[in-house]
């Protein structure tokens, strides 16, 4: 995708069909540091890196809770994010106080999608330069729901994305299919090794990443930094030798029920 | 046409703002609002609503009658409607105002089904939009003068409530509008119990509407049980109660005073 003559208006289409303005808010995603999400039958669970201007500065806060039942993790222009943030709460809101009843997420996406469309459509505006991954709760389950700065919106299992977010969907599509069954330790287990794939060689470590779970009886919440410092210590007890024997080898060291049932390649000698 | 305005009036309940304009129509001038009209006093009316919790969902039983102030004018109006597939409305009041809410929620219902992502509106939420509504004509002074039940099942679980015209709501295992809070909730208070058999519910309910036919003047011998479970809501074909006239002290009323009546 190079500068062209066509890419200029976000109203101007190009001979071959493509609305470039569109495509360069999706790179605008890309750019951003990653965030993951994935959703069992029961819960979901949404993760970020934290990433930092400077040593100087705090990270930038990129997963917002929305409701009791539905959170977001951003990635890309994140003041795009944070506004689109407040109209996901000021939505949600709205339906509790006149239904009393939790707004089902499907709808709240569905919205959130139209609203990122008209501005694909109008001389005067610019496309949302952020994609959100919306986690929530509905009466059908839970669900997980990526929405585009090109006012798309898919459902999916597991999802990530910003920058290096390749190397956890390629983690996440190994074990995508026990996700539906895991249990809500494991999914996490899983969003923070995913987490781990995008750091690429970083050390691991609980101040580098943010993780949010939220399911059936369970409202919305941040963990904090010792519960992710005990997951992570399961699997990095031995820094070196664990990144390559955590998923590579089919070790069914540990095997026990509560895992999923593709086989959970995890060495880590579990507290059983 | 000339306005001649007249200083305020102010009645028991409201004032506002008169301006005669000279119309002659036989009695008296009318008078017309400077603004748009709001409600100020019910026209055709209907009577009590009786509602209870049972086994299998909400019953709600109400007469066919539409009174026209001390006229009983109208005597095959429906006072219970389905409302999606989940719940059952009643109304006693205004009958235009109930069916003005009949087709701000066929809008809603209509708007719930265009989503078609298999959540739907249940009993919760109709009642607590019906409540804003209510709530909000009330605050604006143009209230939509009815008393509303709202039943209905959802997963298995019953729900049962009610909105008054001027916004208050509340749930309960049985209630009533107008009359029936006097006559028909007090043999309820006494005599519902949790899982009630469909039998002896409507037993109950037909207890309760036979008091208020001999006792609300506004009441009609032609009445309609609606049930309403997670299959979906009934309405009955509307029949009569039978009643009792043949009291000793009927027979011969002016016994005790001769020339009385």
């Amino acid at each position: 995708m190079f500068r062209n003559q066509y890419d200029t208006d976000v109203t101007t289409w190009s001979p071959t069909g493509r609305l470039f303005q569109v495509e360069y808010a999706m790179e605008a995603v890309k750019q951003g540091s990653a965030a993951i999400g994935l959703r069992s039958r029961s819960h979901v669970v949404l993760a970020s890196v934290n990433k930092a201007q400077s040593e100087l500065s705090s990270h930038q806060r990129k997963i917002f809770k929305v409701d009791d039942h539905i959170g977001v993790a951003i990635a890309g222009l994140t003041a795009d994010g944070r506004v689109l943030s407040r109209y996901m709460r000021s939505e949600s809101i709205n339906h509790s106080f006149t239904y009393e009843s939790p707004l089902p997420v499907g709808r709240l996406v569905v919205r959130l999608a139209d609203k990122a469309q008209v501005c694909t459509q109008r001389s005067w505006k610019r496309p949302y330069g952020v994609g959100l991954l919306v986690g929530g709760l509905d009466e059908s389950g839970a669900h997980l729901y990526y929405n585009c700065p090109s006012g798309n919106y898919f459902e999916y299992q597991a999802f990530a994305i910003g920058s290096r977010s390749q190397a956890a969907k390629t983690y996440l599509e190994r074990r995508f299919e026990s996700f539906n069954e895991s249990s809500r330790e494991d999914l996490i287990k899983d969003a923070i090794l995913a987490i781990r794939e995008t750091l690429q060689g970083e050390t691991l470590k609980s101040s580098l990443c943010t993780v949010s779970v939220l399911g059936v009886d369970e409202p919305f919440h941040f963990l904090d930094q010792e519960s992710i410092q005990k997951v992570i210590d399961t699997f990095e007890k031995v820094p070196e030798e664990e990144e390559d024997g955590g998923e590579a080898e089919a070790e069914a060291a540990a095997a026990p029920t509560e895992q999923g049932g593709a086989g959970d390649q995890d060495v880590a000698p579990m507290e059983m | 046409m000339f306005l001649l305005p007249v200083s305020f009036s102010i009645n028991a309940d409201y004032f506002f703002l008169q301006f005669t304009i000279p119309i002659d129509n036989g009695d008296s001038v009318k008078n017309a609002e400077a603004d748009s009209q709001r409600t100020l006093y019910p026209y055709v009316t209907g009577t009590s609503i009786v509602a209870i919790k049972y086994k299998d969902g909400v019953l709600m039983a109400s007469d066919m009658g539409g009174s026209y102030g001390s006229t009983l004018r109208y005597k095959n109006i429906e006072r219970m409607k389905a409302i999606g597939k989940h719940s059952l409305l009643g109304a006693s009041g205004e009958i235009s105002d109930f069916q003005e809410i009949l087709r701000y929620l066929d809008e809603l219902v209509l708007n719930d089904n265009m989503w078609d992502d298999g959540n739907s509106l249940g009993p919760k939420e109709v009642h607590n939009y019906l409540t804003r509504v209510m709530y909000n004509r009330r605050n604006k002074f143009n209230p939509l003068w009815n008393t509303l039940v709202l039943g209905g099942v959802k997963n298995g679980e019953s729900y049962l409530g009610m909105v008054s015209m001027i916004g208050v709501s509340f749930e309960d295992n049985h209630v009533a509008t107008g009359f029936g809070n006097h006559l028909a909730r007090p043999i309820l208070r006494d005599e519902w119990h949790a899982d009630l058999s469909f039998e002896d519910g409507v037993k109950l309910l037909e207890k309760c509407m036979r008091v208020l036919l001999y006792r609300d003047r506004s009441a009609i011998n032609k009445l309609q049980i609606a049930k309403i479970t997670e299959e979906g809501v009934t309405v009955s074909q509307p029949y009569s109660l039978k009643t009792f006239w043949e009291f000793k002290a009927f027979n011969n009323p002016t016994a005790g005073a001769e020339g009385s009546w």
